[in-house]
């Protein structure tokens, strides 16, 4: 058994990342909306964002939370047009080795497992 | 038409660690200060805007220790933006006709606390549970990028003119090595120390490329500023009528929808829309300013409101920077304050402190930091959220 750490994270057939597109200006965006921010319209469909990007832009977190380890790389990655806030996992975190146009896939991982068992999934981006 | 609004007193206490006073004395000394330096007292006032963003005191709480008149009061709450706002609050009554005089008031005490956000641990459920509109089965800073602000807006500088390669560190620590010289003419500032490129590079590592020097100083201090009508002006002596200084301008506006903003909050343009509001309706332009006050809360940040508040050609803010035009000897000194790097960020003091620091020029009162003949100067503050807030100030022309 396992489970997404976010709704909008789709892990069959093959992990994916699933936004909300509105019905009427197809403005994009990630998780429940009650109405579209762009143009207020109420209906969204399911929209598949592409599983390979480019990483516009990342900082590298030295001080985080306690149970996050630190550092790690994380950015803003551009799929097909969508921004996606992600960690970027897979490699070194250093300015030398992360940086602007880094062409990345999405990729997950365990995250650990609940008291009943149940697998958490994250996801991140990685270098292609 | 409605009335022109003018700052009639301003204060803002010494910013850094006051043990000995707590929120509400920070709050009495900065709103008394202005009242005197206004020679009002509260039986004048009419309206309060009040902010303390961490503090969770009310107007109110600041009433009962200066003077219980039963005005109405507006608490405000807008990120960093909380002290513009309280200023907005207090001149949008004025405007409207149904105040003469009004208090604006932004105090906090966060000495030694810490990274204000992206620190706090949320602990692991027993089971994993989706909640919120996400979906979350855990808390998310850190595992889908990061809440802290420093890590924020290191990404939004990095993405400066389609993420420009030369928006790098060692520029964005030249820009703190700035506000770490312009500082040390600030008896007000909380580091008063200047720091040389190396130290502020050597520093310890927040979030790349933001070093500890390169972020906002967490700190204690408040500002307050009695504003008045133009007609009511008119009627008070001459000399009170030339130290006063005008609002040309005042503006808040919020984050319209941008493609990827609800991933990484969009500052620029929320700042654009201010500022070209904030000209219009003060019918000057950016080559009319003598000196600005930007929200750097992140030395990253700086950079990228060079270009959004019009100071540059558009997507010119390196080379700007890189002519030394915003040292405060260049054609358009920016934070000669310090800025929120070195005078520090007591969050709901900062959009009235830095009216108080471009309102102190324009009066030449401003000491060995004064920028000689200045006559217009603008302030600006980012709330994450997102909410900008500008004022555009002119000295008085008697």
């Amino acid at each position: 058994m396992s489970i997404p750490i976010v709704d909008y994270l789709v892990l069959e057939p093959q992990p994916h990342l699933v936004a909300q597109e509105c019905t009427a200006c197809k403005a994009k965006v990630f998780g429940r909306h009650n109405a579209c921010p762009a143009c207020f319209n109420e209906g969204f469909d399911e929209y598949v964002v592409p599983t390979t990007g480019v990483l516009k832009t990342f900082t590298i977190v030295q001080f985080a939370a306690k149970g996050i380890p630190v550092p790690y790389a994380t950015g803003i990655v551009n799929c097909g047009g969508m921004d996606v806030a992600a960690n970027i996992t897979g490699v070194d975190p250093s300015p030398e080795v992360i940086t602007r146009g880094l062409e990345v896939q999405l990729t997950t991982f365990p995250l650990g497992k609940d008291a009943s068992g149940v697998e958490a999934i994250g996801f991140g981006f990685e270098p292609v | 038409m409605s009335e022109n609004v003018w700052i009639l007193g301003i204060h803002m206490t010494p910013f850094g660690k006051h043990a000995d006073k707590d929120v509400l004395d920070l709050a009495s000394e900065a709103a008394l200060a202005a009242m005197k330096d206004a020679n009002v007292t509260m039986k004048d006032i009419q309206i309060l805007g009040y902010g303390n963003l961490m503090g969770g005191t009310q107007g109110q709480s600041l009433q009962k220790q200066i003077g219980q008149t039963g005005i109405p009061v507006f608490n405000v709450s807008n990120a960093c933006a909380t002290g513009a706002t309280a200023l907005r609050a207090a001149i949008m009554a004025i405007k409207a006709g149904e105040a003469d005089y009004g208090l604006a008031v932004g105090v906090e005490k966060l000495s030694g606390a810490g990274l204000l956000t992206g620190n706090t641990a949320g602990a692991l459920p027993e089971n994993w549970t989706p909640k919120g509109r996400q979906g979350a089965i855990m808390p998310l800073d850190g595992r889908i990028g990061t809440t802290g602000m420093a890590g924020l807006f290191a990404q939004i500088g990095l993405a400066y003119n389609d993420s420009d390669p030369r928006a790098d560190f060692e520029l964005f620590a030249r820009i703190a090595e700035k506000s770490h010289s312009h500082s040390t003419l600030n008896p007000n500032a909380a580091y008063q120390n200047k720091m040389t490129l190396e130290q502020i590079m050597n520093d310890p590592m927040i979030s790349y490329p933001h070093t500890r020097s390169m972020c906002s100083a967490n700190c204690d201090g408040a500002a307050a500023a009695v504003l008045v009508s133009e007609t009511k002006l008119r009627t008070l002596p001459l000399e009170q009528q030339r130290r006063a200084v005008k609002v040309s301008a005042s503006i808040i506006a919020t984050d319209p929808w941008t493609d990827g903003n609800q991933e990484l909050a969009d500052v620029n343009t929320v700042t654009r829309n201010a500022s070209r509001d904030a000209y219009e309706q003060a019918g000057i332009g950016p080559e009319d300013l003598d000196l600005v006050e930007l929200h750097d809360c992140f030395a990253a940040a700086e950079l990228v409101h060079y270009d959004n508040l019009g100071l540059c050609a558009p997507g010119n803010a390196i080379d700007f920077f890189n002519t030394g035009a915003t040292w405060r000897d260049g054609k358009m000194p920016v934070n000669v304050s310090g800025g929120l790097q070195s005078k520090g960020h007591p969050i709901a003091a900062t959009g009235i402190a830095n009216v108080w620091e471009v309102a102190t020029h324009l009066r030449g009162e401003a000491g060995p930091r004064q920028i000689e003949g200045a006559k217009v100067g603008l302030a600006h503050v980012i709330g994450l959220g997102s909410t900008a807030g500008v004022h555009i100030l002119e000295k008085s022309g008697l």
